[in-house]
């Protein structure tokens, strides 16, 4: 066939690029070699926008056991035994269609899971839509929350926590980003490598079809008016056949009988292969003829690009295949050679014996291209970044804005969600999902993880450098409001067009900020995900780099509650009160408004909170934690009182505020950062201010746990004063009344 | 030959599912749409010298299997001519 | 006193009830496959949650084929105790060893929560060391927990004493609002004719320990020693 420039441009290749591949080959390519080069150099597989600035994050540490490169990263917690997670995201495919595009996001992040020989014990997700008031946009979100759960629930992972945040932006664009955490012992963490002359190469798992061909290409292409035409590259996830997977490769890895393994994902049997033999050096050669097909009359080019699911690659030992093919059987799946490991490095596709593809496998992963991409700060941003309260006029009363605050979608309680999602099999489940970091025992150990994923998007759309800090910081800081010590993170970065100096600049920034704040912070990057291209008709999502953080718990039975425990308790604040509004909850809700700047980060002093937090915990001084977020103090303070039947008052210093009537507002639904609500027992409470003096963190007696109302003082003068039943009414309710009144179908 | 097999819920038993989509037809419109059961529906290709053999094959595996009798009830169609369009 | 944990593919909660019944209670629990022929002298058989066979068909609707289903069978019928959790009651039911069915939940969702269940009789091996007066605070979580059977088979159960357990709330009422998937008359768990067979949509192992959210699922596994230790439903073999 020839290779026609239409045909090059079709597959997303450039003429540039194209120039390359001739050189790498010293010829044309095929139309096969064409396919394989378009997907393993579009931007999801390749990372070709992105590695050069990825190359700055930190990625080591004294627990790091795998850094970025392979499927999952990994650290050491003690006891011999490894955490194995990473973050992924498949939003493209979750609004084409939302249920199956979401269902197979959760299953490729699992599969990266277990192909490390890690058991897969926890799944987070943090997800994103547009307004609630759009009708696409609550079928998007019920279609990917009924996958998550179809998926995760039938493969009996539970999912223990995550977040879900809302904005216009995501309209055309929903994030579905899905964190998975595994463990392992470290010593047999297993790697995706294919080495040794001669060691057989099987594919085990469903068979292939049409489904997902050039899903790659697409995730790296923005939506137009014609996406709805993209369907048929949408896969269908099996989560049987993913849990017979699961059961039977960690059954094979307990053998010594294999080299290496990985799970066919983005770009399938291609990138499984030439990624195996590009990380061991060697070479691949595989039949495709002899690959299980579920259509007919499949080409070459079609095997190799398909994206179904749930399938693996594998490299055994020469020898021990009967041992590895009867272990498989005995789960009903069907082990079947498909080609060898080389020693010429490179990737040899043959269809009934002729070579079809015949590749240097370092051309398609080492030597991918690498764009260090203009940058240039956005025209939106200087004006974005001023925000004059004066020009705002009156606020309304602190009554109403709380209320409104509780409604709002980003706040409300997330139940109508997470009741779907089975967060209890498997029996670790320690702290119920509903606020905050989802924590997992460590059965046969004392300890237990505590999990979050978080971002706030308008704080990296005002400033992206300081915007990735705070996700960061909020994402560590939520670990350590449940006791745990951060010790290691994931990031998924979801951006608009790369090739669009503006977006590139917010790229740059973010992750510049990212680094910083992981280094002030002492928690390393051990692997992640880039997301680019998300877009529709040229609006760009908010920029929204995910952070997931692993937190290490040492004794399992301290583990930090968010709520409230007992009357009498004694409330102390944690932290410095700014009366910040930039960029906050406040000012979207009340004034439709995404302008400020992001409240200050001083990491130093973020780092000094989370150890507070982490030794208060551990010492059984501090009761329970809550950090301030979305909504500031009130709203957080609200949260402490819910699911509790008891109430609080407290009173807190004004903040200064240079428009007056803002004052109020601001000391109540600011969103300065570095801020935790706690509460300890009386009689610890002073012990609990010398440790927060000791180590410079502000910390504040401001009131009392008990009755049954919200009241909140600012130097004496009650300001909110609710009816906690009142409150938890409104917060509780709010999200499941946008379903029932249309009833979306799944 | 290819059988097909209707699984439908019996009438007693309530079906929210059919409910739902009844709602939602109503929504877009279909006033007239009185009601909606939803059910199952099976192709089975079976090698059979006759159609009234493949009816009885797939009348045994609508009881045996894609039935349960106590919620559901079945019926058959046979086509002769139909093939299987998958390969094996 | 040993309890089969019987594994279909794709059975979740195997590992948990073997952990409840192990580890939390110190008896033994062996993990029997789906294609052995043998039970291997247990003394009770538990058909944990999940969702074997992927659910695909009707939740249990291809499980009940299993080579080990003629075991249970066999041993049920010779009155040995017999405990379906959730995917193990839908097991029971499609293999006829309990009366009924499931459907969908009438919500249509997943729910995953904790819940009370009432005991309301205690002559069975899985509840005969329960109170009748303290409701259990038990999790959910399934799709399919609308339980439903034809209206003189229900009856039926109602008159012989057969349901066990019921949806209640936590002041031990069988309200609408108590009721996670819409089953009739708040059903949540049965027994056979024989009283030896067990089914309930709760997962007892979930609550076991406090640290997990509850512990009251455990007497459920404490009634079994009890009532094996007392040799009231001992098989012959």
């Amino acid at each position: 066939m020839t290779i026609t420039s239409d045909l090059v441009a079709q597959h997303g290749v450039t003429a540039d690029e194209y120039q390359r591949i001739v050189e790498a080959l010293g010829r044309e390519p095929t139309l096969t070699e064409l396919g394989i080069f378009s997907v393993m150099w579009s931007e999801h597989c390749s990372y070709k926008s992105s590695r050069v600035h990825l190359k700055t994050l930190p990625t080591t540490g004294t627990r790091v056991l795998q850094g970025p490169g392979e499927n999952a990263g990994a650290v050491d917690i003690g006891d011999g035994l490894a955490a194995v997670f990473k973050i992924e995201s498949h939003n493209h495919p979750s609004f084409i269609e939302p249920y199956q595009g979401a269902a197979t996001g959760v299953g490729g992040i699992i599969r990266d899971i277990f192909t490390m020989n890690a058991r897969p014990i926890a799944l987070l997700n943090s997800l994103r839509f547009g307004s609630l008031d759009e009708p696409l946009v609550r079928r998007t979100m019920a279609g990917v929350v009924a996958g998550i759960a179809g998926y995760g629930n039938s493969i009996g992972i539970p999912t223990v926590g995550g977040e879900i945040g809302f904005d216009d932006s995501y309209t055309g664009n929903p994030l579905v980003n899905v964190f998975c955490l595994g463990t392992s012992k470290a010593s047999e963490i297993v790697k995706a490598v294919a080495s040794g002359a001669g060691n057989p190469v099987y594919y085990v798992g469903a068979k292939t079809g049409r489904d997902g061909i050039h899903g790659a290409t697409m995730a790296s292409a923005e939506f137009d008016d014609k996406s709805a035409e993209k369907r048929p590259a949408v896969q269908v996830g099996d989560p049987f056949m993913e849990k017979l997977l699961l059961e039977a490769c960690l059954e094979v890895m307990r053998t010594d009988a294999l080299v290496g393994i990985q799970d066919m994902g983005a770009a399938g049997l291609t990138s499984s292969s030439c990624e195996m033999a590009s990380r061991g050096g060697a070479g691949v050669e595989i039949d495709v003829s002899f690959v299980p097909q579920r259509e007919s009359g499949m080409t070459p080019y079609e095997i190799m690009l398909s994206e179904s699911q749930e399938r693996m690659l594998l490299v055994a030992k020469r020898g021990r295949e009967a041992e590895v093919e009867r272990i498989f059987e005995k789960w009903d799946l069907h082990a079947v050679r498909i080609g060898e490991v080389t020693t010429d490095g490179r990737l040899r596709v043959r269809h009934r014996g002729e070579v079809v593809a015949d590749i240097p496998s370092k051309a398609l992963t080492d030597e991918a291209p690498r764009y260090r991409r203009p940058t240039r700060e956005p025209a939106y941003l200087k004006d974005a970044q001023q925000l004059d309260l004066a020009s705002l006029g009156e606020p309304p009363a602190a009554r109403d804005v709380f209320r409104r605050l509780l409604a709002a979608p980003e706040i409300a309680s997330k139940r109508w969600v997470y009741r779907q999602y089975d967060h209890m099999v498997r029996t670790n489940t320690l702290v119920l999902p509903g606020m905050g970091a989802g924590v997992v025992r460590i059965k046969d150990t004392s300890r237990a993880l505590a999990l979050s994923v978080d971002c706030n998007g308008r704080f990296v759309y005002l400033d992206p450098f300081l915007g990735a800090q705070h996700a960061v910081a909020e994402a560590a800081r939520n670990v350590a409001c449940a006791g745990g010590q951060p010790i290691g993170a994931t990031n998924c970065l979801n951006f608009g067009n790369p090739e669009k100096p503006d977006v590139m600049w917010q790229f740059v920034r973010a992750v510049e900020g990212m680094g910083a704040a992981c280094r002030a912070l002492d928690v390393p990057i051990t692997g992640g995900n880039v997301s680019l291209y998300n877009e529709t008709d040229g609006r760009p999502v908010l920029p929204t780099p995910v952070v997931g953080v692993v937190g290490l718990i040492e004794d399992a039975h301290n583990v930090g509650r968010r709520t409230f425990q007992a009357a009498g308790d004694i409330v102390v604040l944690l932290g410095e009160s700014r009366a910040e509004l930039g960029g906050s909850e406040y000012l979207k809700i009340v004034h439709g408004l995404v302008r400020g700047v992001p409240p200050a980060l001083d990491l130093t002093r973020e780092a000094s909170l989370q150890r507070l937090l982490v030794d208060g915990i551990s010492a059984g001084i501090i009761r329970s934690a809550h950090d301030c977020a979305e909504g500031g103090f009130a709203v957080t303070l609200g949260e402490c009182c819910f699911d509790t039947g008891l109430g609080a008052a407290v009173d807190v210093a004004a903040v200064a505020v240079p428009a007056a009537p803002f004052g109020d507002v601001a000391t109540l639904f600011g969103e300065s950062a570095s801020r935790v609500v706690v509460s300890a027992a009386p009689a610890a409470v002073s012990e609990l201010l010398a440790r927060a003096a000791s180590v410079g963190v502000p910390a504040a007696r401001i009131g009392t746990v008990g009755g049954n109302r919200i009241r909140i003082s600012i130097d004496g003068r009650v300001a909110l004063d609710e009816p906690v039943a009142d409150a938890e009414a409104i917060w509780s309710g709010a999200l499941e009344r946008y379903f029932e009144r249309t009833r979306a179908i799944a | 030959m290819r059988a097909r097999v209707f699984v439908t819920l019996k009438p007693s038993v309530f079906d929210p599912q059919g409910t739902t989509v009844a709602d939602a037809l109503h929504t877009l419109g279909y006033a007239n749409v009185t009601d909606v059961r939803q059910g199952k529906y099976f192709e089975l290709d079976i090698d059979a010298a006759s159609p009234a053999e493949a009816e009885r094959v797939a009348a045994e595996a609508a009881a045996k299997l894609l039935a349960n009798p106590v919620i559901e009830s079945y019926r058959i169609e046979v086509d002769a001519a139909a093939h299987a369009e998958m390969a094996r | 006193m040993k309890f089969a944990v019987v594994v279909f593919p794709g059975s979740n909660c195997d590992h948990d009830a073997q952990y409840a019944t192990e580890h939390v209670l110190g008896q033994q629990a062996e993990l029997i496959w789906h294609k052995d022929t043998s039970l291997r002298g247990a003394d009770a058989v538990i058909l944990p949650g999940g969702f074997a066979h992927g659910d695909y068909l009707r939740t249990g609707a291809i499980a009940r084929f299993s080579p080990i289903m003629q075991e249970v069978k066999r041993f049920a019928e010779a009155g040995g105790p017999v405990l379906g959790i959730c995917n193990g009651f839908q097991v029971l039911l499609e293999a006829g060893l309990l009366p009924g069915a499931m459907l969908r939940n009438v919500n249509l969702h997943f729910h995953c929560e904790h819940v009370h269940v009432r005991v309301e009789q205690t002559d069975t091996p899985f509840t005969c060391a329960c109170s009748t007066v303290r409701p259990l605070k038990i999790p959910v979580a399934h799709g399919e927990g609308n339980y439903y059977a034809e209206p003189d088979v229900l009856a039926r159960l109602e008159k012989n004493r057969q349901v066990i357990f019921r949806y209640v709330d936590a002041a031990g009422q069988a309200t609408p609002a108590a009721n996670p998937n819409g089953s009739l008359n708040n059903i949540a768990g049965i027994c056979n004719d024989g009283r030896n067979v067990v089914g309930l949509m709760p997962h007892p192992e979930r609550a076991c320990e406090l640290a997990v959210g509850s512990a009251d699922g455990l007497v459920l596994f404490e009634s079994a020693v009890k009532a094996v230790s007392e040799g009231a439903f001992a098989v012959s073999r």
